[in-house]
């Protein structure tokens, strides 16, 4: 099991293809749960997605399809709307009390705002990582990664394994199967991040959702968790906002740019493959900002 | 090269690294700090003694204070500059103010130690005071039914305070409520009442009309003072829960919700367990604040001579009340039993303390202590 971490961290991030992440999985196969997502992974596609903090419009019209078993990034400038709209694709974003929104969002074809859908289920299939490492302070790093498992009430039938999956996955096995038992607040920043990224794949999520999950680390957790991307990108369907040009360019396959004018909520310029983005925009302020001339 | 070696082993044979704490005092610090305590006392001596005719110990202990404080100023300044003695100042004052707070409490203590450890026998632990005569001996006093009722109307209100003081902490915090602003504000001005005024409610809307109506467990039992303390713990208890949760980062909330949860599921789970200390000591404040309650007591419990276990019917003695009623009594040798009452008040509240301290422990703290040792030999 060793020896096929080891060949994985150390393929070029851009390079584990679909084999080498089946080949780490084996055994992990055998792990399922009840009462979570069914298996797989799901396209997410938003429909004229609006969004309001009380009376102000922060975003408009974003129509969007991010493909099943693809990484999408979302980038653009602070204050355009990204992370609202991320909010929105598993219904953090009524959490604020002040916050509306409009348009609707398909999971798979059904629209997670219909009626009679539960925020909670939604959430289940839809994980999400946030800017700032979040472990539960009072749970052991084990604990951590089942946390899915006991607050969402799913169950499964050989937990050890879950976890020692879960972490493989996020790439944090290696430096913690010595001390499960120890706190998950006690590690690096870049440690914790990883350990938040295994806490929402253990339920096996068909989407997971990153908010800037690199902003608050060092270079080499980072690249470490850019690896991860990419090795869970071909499993689940990663929508990952960001202010890093090259990590977008790095890690995604697709790209949507969001840009608000002043006085202006926030609207998605233009989208497509990746490497069109970044090679050879359509428009002109898409050019502009990628080649660093603003933002 | 050949030249390279000699300053190698010289750097080898250097002495070993000396150890500096720049911000520990040093001797000097200490001898420059007696010598001024010892100029001022004796200066004092001889302006307030020999030149002036003294008021009193408290204007000496001021003139002295203040000269040691202007002769440590000068001193300071003149062995290590001006900056250095406003800081040696203000550390000496803010010492003071610390000492100043402590030695009340301890002779406080001190006092209610000498007057009741001498008479504190194994006695007052097992008989209760119906067959001591008020001539009899300190040593003979009996405690018993006054512990049993301290004990069991301080655990019955917990039994109430702590879901109803969680549950109200929790909707003021993890709720979206409109009536939170009004719970609150309540919540604030209760904290606020005085107790006797709890007792007095509950004397006159419970305890007169259930006699009147003769009902039996409307009159003056544990329970009838279970109530007033009631009233008066749950306010502490809910304010200090709340903001305690208050202090719960919301990323976790936000990380809960994210992997599927209910609302319920992550107050549960993940908010109470991150404030677990926290409302600990919460709890630890509220048990202090009311075993030692006693005017809500005066008119409820009652209190009794004689051993009552039943908190539901009948007079029942705490040790406030105890104490309350003995120490008033005209002989010095009842007076008496009223300071071991209060001694064993107080070692009551304090075992209470280490008690729910020792509950109230983060056990994952615990593990994280005991974890890295182990991992570091594993390497090794």
């Amino acid at each position: 099991m060793t020896d096929t971490v080891e060949t994985s961290t150390t393929a070029p991030a851009a390079a584990p293809t679909t084999e080498t992440s089946t080949v780490e999985l084996p055994r992990t196969r055998e792990v399922t749960l009840t009462g979570g997502p069914p298996p797989g992974a799901a396209e997410l596609e938003a429909r004229e997605v609006g969004a309001w903090f009380g009376d102000r419009l922060v975003l408009e019209g974003v129509s969007l399809r991010m493909p099943a078993r693809e990484v999408t990034a979302l980038i653009g400038p602070s204050g355009c709307g990204k992370s609202t709209f991320l909010r929105i694709l598993n219904r953090m974003h009524e959490l604020v009390a002040s916050a509306s929104l409009s348009g609707e969002v398909l999971l798979d074809g059904q629209d997670i705002y219909a009626e009679g859908t539960r925020a909670q289920q939604v959430r289940l299939r839809i994980g999400m990582v946030f800017q700032k490492p979040n472990p539960f302070p009072a749970m052991s790093i084990r604990d951590n990664v089942l946390a899915g498992l006991k607050l969402a009430g799913v169950r499964c039938d050989d937990k050890n394994a879950l976890v020692e999956q879960s972490l493989e996955r996020a790439g944090l096995w290696r430096e913690v199967r010595d001390r499960l038992g120890s706190p998950g607040g006690a590690l690096s920043g870049g440690q914790q991040q990883r350990l938040c990224i295994a806490r929402s794949l253990a339920v096996q999520p068909n989407v997971l959702l990153m908010d800037e999950p690199c902003s608050a680390l060092d270079p080499t957790s980072t690249r470490r968790i850019e690896q991860t991307i990419a090795e869970i990108g071909h499993e689940v369907t990663v929508v990952i906002v960001t202010h890093n040009m090259q990590q977008a360019q790095r890690v995604s396959d697709h790209c949507a740019f969001f840009l608000a004018e002043e006085n202006e909520p926030g609207r998605v310029v233009e989208h497509g493959p990746t490497e069109r983005i970044f090679g050879s925009p359509e428009d002109e302020r898409t050019h502009d900002y990628v080649n660093g001339r603003f933002g | 090269m050949t030249a390279t070696l000699p300053r190698a082993e010289a750097v080898a044979r250097r002495r070993p690294l000396a150890k500096r704490r720049p911000a520990s005092t040093t001797p000097a610090d200490r001898l420059a700090a007696l010598g001024c305590a010892v100029s001022a006392t004796l200066l004092t001596w001889f302006v307030m003694h020999l030149l002036l005719t003294s008021p009193g110990w408290l204007a000496d202990l001021l003139v002295a204070y203040t000269l040691y404080l202007g002769m440590l100023y000068v001193v300071t300044r003149d062995r290590l500059g001006r900056l250095a003695a406003a800081d040696r100042i203000v550390s000496t004052i803010v010492v003071t103010g610390a000492l100043g707070l402590l030695i009340p409490l301890l002779l406080l203590l001190g006092y209610i130690v000498v007057a009741g450890a001498p008479h504190l026998g194994w006695g007052f632990f097992t008989h209760d005071m119906s067959a001591v005569g008020p001539t009899d001996p300190v040593s003979a006093t009996g405690g018993l039914h006054a512990i049993v009722g301290t004990l069991e109307q301080t655990a019955l209100t917990l039994v109430f305070v702590v879901p109803l003081g969680l549950l109200t902490a929790i909707f003021l915090n993890e709720t979206r409520s409109r009536f939170r602003r009004p719970v609150r504000i309540m919540v604030d001005a209760m904290s606020g009442l005085p107790s006797i005024v709890a007792g007095l409610f509950v004397y006159a809307a419970l305890i007169i009309p259930g006699i009147q109506a003769g009902v039996g467990l409307f009159s003056y039992n544990g329970l009838m003072a279970t109530f007033a303390l009631t009233m008066v713990m749950l306010p502490t208890v809910t304010r200090t829960v709340d903001v305690v949760l208050r202090l719960v980062p919301d990323g976790l909330r936000e990380a809960s919700l994210a992997l599927g949860a209910s609302r319920a599921r992550t107050v549960w789970s993940v908010v109470l367990p991150t404030a677990r200390t926290g409302v600990t000591t919460a709890v630890i404040l509220g048990i202090a604040r009311v075993a030692g309650e006693t005017a809500p007591l005066l008119f409820t419990s009652f209190g009794s001579i004689s051993m009552n276990t039943n908190p539901f019917s009948g007079p029942q003695e705490s040790i406030p009340l105890f104490v309350y009623h003995y120490v008033k009594q005209p002989l010095s040798n009842v007076q008496q039993r009223g300071y071991v009452g209060a001694l064993v008040l107080i070692m009551l509240i304090f075992a209470l303390f280490a008690l729910a301290r020792l509950v109230g422990r983060d056990r994952s703290k615990r593990r994280a202590r005991r974890t890295p040792n182990r991992t570091a030999q594993e390497n090794r």
